[in-house]
């Protein structure tokens, strides 16, 4: 927050389908934010809501068929979608890094999880292949993977879940980016596994001073994992600001309604209240606010124009005519 | 706690908008459309060969044989003076009907069989694997000509010969899909439902895994029909003075330096046959395969 | 306590023999794998009117318990009651229409090339539930009771939401009016907006129809919620019972208090930020000796590592197979903020 010059800052994104002949299917929509060195970032919402697509937009994985429209990503000043394909990739490694959802697919199954690891190393710094390998066994053990020698001679499918994601946690941070985008990365691991990949996250982030940007559907983990946080809804940010500001005092009625209808482990007798109806069909988008037809809050001023995104406090803003008016039904 | 918040919503609920319907509208599928009107022509001509054939497709004429396209005959004559038009008509009518039949009687019976042995496993599917595998290991037109040769000439023995082979491709494929299907948890749940097994493979599990076996039935065709063809061609197929595609191709190859369409346009008759099934296999494919998750 | 339970599991174990690859067996020292313990002598009751949450980790066997009570797999030992009464290993349509799943994809659990209409009436005619003029009326009952619309009979499976289809196949389990409702990580493939319409479906469903549900879950957040007891298990054994309120104020298990304090939190004062469990499940095909939770246990003495503990009432209902179970401290949940 104040830093003056963020890490990354993503401007007005836009991502969408183009097919011709048809106005082009938005996805992400005029999407702006911004990460500070070493700062937790979160990125909140429910499937479609364009969460997975804009982390993949700034790790310039976005899949084949869908484009970017407009706006930037400007990484330590420099705008990354303009950069060329081949200077993106030396970023990516030494400068960004990604950790995705899972870890077996994203693990190359006939070569050992050791060499996987020494890869980066030995092209973006310059290692030998010992030294590389030296390096892997060290970022092995530092992700709490025990006897990393043996187990770097392993193959990812004789691996557990668990010890597959720290292999790619490792494998992220080998190269020591200064920023580590997660898709997910614990959604398919148990409770008690999460619990120590979330806390080995932080701890590394921490002491390799990187910062993170964090996509899940979970509001706990980003509760217990993010210090901002930017909640997402059908391709736009609804609401944004410090995890828990927006926790306790969500200013957007979908913020609100995530919250309400989770169940909080420390509030048992806490009625859930669910959010009726559905994300709208974003091949054939209605005017006005995209939460409009869910939302017991809109007005008439809501089905006609679609409300921006306006800071609120510092630190904070919403998109939403009504924000002076929400208030969470069941206070925290 | 009376009324549930469930029930509250219930009105705002509503079903999701025609973008996933489950078929997609067939004649919006250009390869089927193309397709249907190549072989619904063939199927026309076939059907109204006794109007539309301009002569007797097997009255020889030996004073007119060998004409040159032009005149009367069309397309020409032959070397007994048969009008080569007439017999391409009635040819299709042949050609067609021995295709059609000889993948119906496989693809029924090697359905039943890789359903029954996809779903039941064990000791019937090894044996039916088995033979599976065994056929798969001699070459098609091998064990169709060496069937033919032992069964006789004719039509009857084309249809026993291609059934008793290529059913297997059936078998297999169907397999396969039922070996699939029988792990979704809707299967599970039409058991516990109560329903006998042969109420859940027919019903549950048949519309699911038909459409593999529909597709390549339409590409099997078009195999049957080069198999007759061939067949006629080393003189083990229809009985002459039957017209057919392939006898004609044989007859009319004598004169191919002088008559070159003799010989060209059956083959040329065969090829747009072949395209016109392929195209609908390629547009049911489209529009018969199995709906993806959003 | 023995009167009111629906169904009562006793002793059930489940192995799978794998076949270990050939080449395998030419490499000496290879790892062995003979059989894959899934379940290990399971006493579980379902009490009547009651929801009973199932909880436990990936390769638990809790998903292969659900399969055992509704019968489409079999158990290698044990006993299965309905009622008191035996279940025997072929069930009768009868025996089937009692003990209904729902599953946790509801993609998969909803056959695509069948209208909802069709998948409800033929549950309907084929166990005459109702005369067959009043199908399509108690099918439209059957979808009002589940939260949908009639005009839902005529359509596909593939027109709906993940949450909708869920309630069709919630619907599809109650037109055979059950007793028992198994119900296997019914919301984990939702939305949460949309899983806490379905968890008040639950709640609804035991209480206007009396059903007894058992819940299996792995997010202890939602069992919390909804659940009236909760059983624990780890790797095949049941290691915890309890009522719900007694089993997260006051765990006796040291396994049970790990998953508490790994629930990601949502208030700000309870985020947990100590290391709770070290390591992973161990593998089904390798189960330690003595407790098999010994080598994660961070109170695990000797005697652990020797003596195999069974599941025993501790207090009133309250059942945890720990040797510590009476000398564990007293239970903090994690609340360092």
């Amino acid at each position: 927050m104040t830093t003056p010059v963020p890490l990354l800052s993503v401007n007005n994104l836009s991502l969408g389908v183009v097919r011709s002949g048809h106005r082009p299917t938005m996805i992400v929509d005029d999407v702006s934010f911004a990460v500070a060195k070493g700062e937790r970032f979160g990125i909140v919402g429910e499937s479609g809501s364009g969460k997975s697509l804009t982390l993949r937009a700034i790790a310039g994985l976005l899949p084949v068929g869908v484009d970017v429209l407009s706006g930037s990503v400007s990484y330590e000043g420099r705008d990354l979608l303009s950069t060329p394909l081949a200077a993106r990739r030396r970023l990516m490694g030494p400068e960004i890094a990604m950790v995705f959802q899972e870890p077996m697919t994203a693990l190359n199954p006939v070569i050992r999880v050791g060499d996987q690891i020494a890869e980066g190393p030995r092209r973006h710094l310059g290692l030998s292949r010992a030294a590389a390998m030296a390096l892997a066994i060290e970022m092995m053990a530092k992700t709490g993977i025990p006897d990393p020698a043996k187990r770097a001679r392993a193959f990812p499918h004789e691996l557990s879940g668990g010890l597959r994601q720290r292999i790619m946690i490792a494998m992220a941070l080998s190269c020591r980016p200064k920023l580590l985008l997660c898709d997910e990365p614990t959604t398919a691991l148990d409770v008690t596994v999460q619990h120590q990949v979330l806390r080995l996250l932080e701890q590394l982030c921490d002491d390799f001073d990187a910062a993170l940007i964090f996509v899940t559907h979970d509001l706990a983990v980003v509760n217990q994992t993010c210090d901002n946080l930017a909640v997402m809804y059908a391709g736009h940010i609804v609401e944004s600001g410090p995890v828990k500001d927006v926790f306790r005092d969500p200013r957007h009625p979908y913020t609100r309604g995530l919250l309400d209808s989770a169940p909080d482990f420390d509030q048992p007798d806490r009625e859930l209240v669910p959010i009726p109806g559905f994300p709208p069909n974003l091949a054939d988008r209605p005017p006005g606010c995209a939460f409009a037809p869910r939302c017991s809050h809109a007005q008439s001023g809501c089905l006609v124009a679609s409300p921006p995104l306006v800071p609120l406090a510092p630190g904070r803003s919403a998109a939403c005519f009504e924000s002076d008016s929400i208030f969470r039904r069941v206070p925290a | 706690m009376s009324t549930p918040t469930a029930l509250l919503f219930r009105a705002q609920e509503k079903r999701r908008s025609t973008r996933t319907r489950s078929l997609k509208a067939w004649y919006r599928n250009p390869s089927l459309v193309a397709g249907l009107i190549v072989v619904g022509a063939l199927v026309l001509v076939a059907v109204l060969a006794p109007v539309i054939a301009p002569f007797d497709p097997v009255k020889q004429d030996l004073q007119n044989s060998l004409l040159a396209p032009g005149g009367a005959h069309v397309l020409g004559t032959d070397k007994y003076g048969r009008d080569v038009l007439s017999r391409l008509i009635w040819g299709a009518q042949v050609d067609l009907r021995i295709g059609f039949m000889a993948v119906l009687i496989p693809f029924v019976f090697g359905s039943v069989v890789g359903a029954l042995a996809g779903y039941f496993g064990g000791w019937f599917d090894s044996i039916v694997m088995q033979i599976v595998d065994i056929f798969f290991a001699f070459p098609f037109y091998v064990m169709v000509i060496v069937l033919v040769f032992v069964l006789g000439a004719g039509e009857v023995s084309i249809y026993l010969a291609i059934s008793a082979i290529s059913w297997v491709a059936y078998a297999k494929i169907v397999r396969g899909e039922v070996l699939v299907a029988k792990k979704q948890d809707y299967i599970v749940a039409a058991r516990l439902g109560g329903m006998s097994h042969g109420r859940v493979i027919v019903r549950h599990i048949g519309p699911n895994v038909m459409s593999q076996a529909i597709i390549y039935a339409m590409s099997d065709i078009v195999l049957d029909i080069m198999a007759i063809v061939t067949l006629g061609y080393l003189g083990l197929g229809v009985a002459p003075p039957t017209a057919e595609w392939g006898s004609m191709i044989l007859d009319g190859q004598e004169f191919i330096t002088t008559q070159w369409q003799q010989a060209t346009i059956p083959g040329l008759v065969i090829v747009v046959t072949s395209l016109g099934l392929s195209w609908i296999g390629d547009g049911l494919s489209d529009l018969l395969s199995p709906e993806r998750r959003k | 306590m023995t009167t009111s339970a629906v169904l009562r599991v006793s002793n059930i174990s489940k192995s799978y023999h794998v076949p270990s690859p050939i080449l395998s067996k030419l490499q000496p020292g290879a790892r062995q794998r003979g059989s894959l313990t899934a379940l290990d002598g399971i006493d579980l009751e379902l009490r009547a009117g009651e929801i009973l949450a199932l909880v436990g980790e990936s390769g638990s066997g809790k998903s292969t318990l659900a399969k055992i009570l509704v019968g489409s797999v079999e158990a290698s030992a044990g006993k299965l009651d309905y009622r008191g009464r035996p279940v025997p290993a072929k069930r009768s349509r009868d025996a089937t229409r009692r003990i209904q799943m729902v599953f946790q994809d509801p993609y998969s659990s909803l056959n695509p090339r069948i209208t909802v209409g069709a998948i409800l009436g033929e549950l309907l005619r084929l166990h005459k539930i109702v005369p067959r003029n009043q199908v399509r009326a108690e099918s439209i009952r059957l979808l009002n009771l589940v939260g949908m619309e009639e005009d839902a009979l005529d359509a596909y499976p593939s027109q709906f939401s993940g949450g909708q289809r869920q309630r069709i196949a919630i619907a599809r389990a109650i037109a055979v009016r059950p007793d028992v409702l198994i119900a296997d990580e019914p919301v984990s493939a939702l939305d949460v907006s949309v899983q806490a319409t379905i968890l008040e479906l639950f709640t609804t469903l035991r209480a206007d129809l009396g059903l007894s549900i058992l819940f299996v879950a792995h997010n202890l957040a939602v069992v919390q919620h909804l659940s009236q007891r909760v059983a624990v298990m780890y790797l095949g054994r049941i290691v915890e019972v309890a009522e719900t309120a007694e089993l997260f104020a006051n765990p006796r298990h040291p396994y049970t208090r790990a998953l508490i304090d790994s629930i990601p939190r949502m208030s700000e004062s309870s985020v947990n930020l100590e290391l709770v469990l070290e390591g992973e499940p161990p593998s089904p095909y390798d189960i330690p000796g003595g407790c098999r939770f010994h080598p994660r246990c961070p109170v695990a003495v000797s005697a652990c590592r020797e003596i195999d503990p069974a599941l025993t009432a501790i207090a009133g209902d309250h059942q945890s197979a720990c040797l510590l179970a009476n000398e564990l401290p007293p239970f903090y949940s994690a609340t360092t903020s």
